[in-house]
């Protein structure tokens, strides 16, 4: 297990004032809140950043993990001492609020001991909800389909003491689910006297190098040919489904949208395909090409520019 | 990987169309049902139904209440700014996928 540096990852020194710790803590959480950061890193560094201030932020948990000296460096291999933490009592469950934040293992060997119930979380007997990402293909709404989730669940062991279990689960996703949804495994929460709680998987759809997803809608660019768009014509265009034929009316410019109704994501009703053409010159490389387009140039009395007054 | 409960894992079925009551929102957000109420006052939560006891919240709900919740207690966003928040969140999210694609 690794060494955690609470003081540095807060960038406060080991003497910081419970405001100060407070005042870091705030601006780095608005700045790496995943709801909010456009860092690459967010979540990961989100984790980190409140792990320290569950720590930092209570005299007690702070008080302890001083007492484990300043003479340990940020990822160095870590055993704690066998007795550490005597003399400390760590009211608060590991989890404040009940939600099951994901903290290290570092954490969880130091602070992960229940001395007492927290309230919230047992004030029922059920089993607590879990909640969870799942990451989809776009073609998976498509297609519904079976997936593997991996899941790391926080449990506490026979002698009252937090670990995380890997758990992994084979779960079959219905046909139309859209980003930001929520889908619900009955029972396969955490597991209580009246009951099993439930488990929510949070759908996301992994960037697709070629659709843009907006709700129920999905938004394609569509190359086409000078003369596709100037004469009009019949192509193909790929969709998450399968290909299809479009018809791109004559006269078309690069930008121009076409919608096709009911090939967007699945459902009731489905959503709808939006195609951008944009229109893909030829190369002028071969002689023939550049005569052809010596050819329009005299002929064609265009200027595109005749609106910019010049 | 550790070592996963591989054997004869069945497969679950995902339930995408549920809806909640007010004591089953709060339960699965760790929140209390007041809290949710103030969400439904902002007209931050959109359940069906009249009254408190048939209010029936969807799985859209959930997901805006379940980031409500972490607005408000991992940033300290007042109860009043969260809608906003949460609405430009979305146009936010909107205007990033945009960008990466057409």
């Amino acid at each position: 297990m690794e060494y955690k540096d609470y003081y540095k990852i807060l960038g406060v020194a080991r003497d910081a004032s419970q405001d100060e710790i407070k005042r870091a803590y705030r601006k780095l959480a608005r700045k790496y809140h995943p709801d909010v950061s456009k860092e690459a890193n967010a979540e990961v560094r989100f984790k980190e950043i409140n792990e320290a201030n569950e720590v930092l932020k209570d005299a007690e948990k702070r008080a302890a993990y001083d007492q484990l000296g300043s003479r340990w460096q940020a990822g160095e291999q870590f055993r704690p001492p066998p007795d550490w933490d005597a003399g400390f009592e760590f009211s608060g469950a590991p989890h404040q609020g009940g939600q099951a934040q994901d903290f290290s293992d570092f954490f969880a060997e130091l602070f992960g001991r229940r001395t007492r119930h927290a309230g919230g979380a047992q004030r029922r007997a059920a089993g607590q909800d879990h909640h969870a990402k799942i990451m989809l293909d776009l073609e998976d709404a498509y297609r519904g389909g079976t997936h593997r989730v991996s899941l790391r669940v926080p449990e506490i062991d026979a002698s009252g003491h937090l670990a995380y279990r890997e758990r992994s689960l084979d779960v079959q996703i219905p046909k139309g689910v859209r980003a930001g949804q929520q889908v619900r495994l009955a029972g396969q929460g955490a597991p209580g006297m009246g009951g099993a709680g439930d488990l929510y998987l949070e759908v996301q759809f992994r960037p697709h190098p070629l659709y843009r997803v907006d709700g129920t809608d999905i938004y394609l660019k569509l190359p086409v040919t000078p003369w596709e768009a100037a004469l009009g014509a019949t192509v193909k265009a790929p969709t998450p489904a399968g290909a299809i034929e479009v018809k791109i009316p004559a006269n078309s410019q690069s930008g121009r949208k076409l919608r096709v109704k009911g090939r967007g994501l699945p459902g009731n009703p489905p959503g709808d395909l939006y195609l951008t053409l944009d229109v893909v010159l030829p190369e002028a490389v071969t002689p023939r090409a550049r005569e052809l387009y010596q050819t329009m140039a005299q002929e064609l009395a265009f200027d595109p520019r005749h609106s910019l007054g010049v | 990987m550790k070592q996963m409960e591989s054997h004869a894992n069945p497969t679950l079925l995902a339930d995408c169309v549920f809806t909640l009551t007010l004591e089953q929102i709060a339960w699965t957000c760790t929140a209390e049902p007041a809290w949710i109420c103030q969400l439904v006052d902002e007209a931050i939560l959109n359940p069906s139904g009249t009254t408190l006891a048939d209010w029936r919240f969807s799985a859209e709900d959930l997901a805006r209440a379940r980031r409500a919740w972490r607005l408000h207690h991992e940033l300290d966003a007042n109860l009043e700014v969260l809608g906003l928040m949460l609405d430009m969140q979305d146009e936010i999210e909107r205007l990033r996928a945009r960008l990466r694609c057409v």
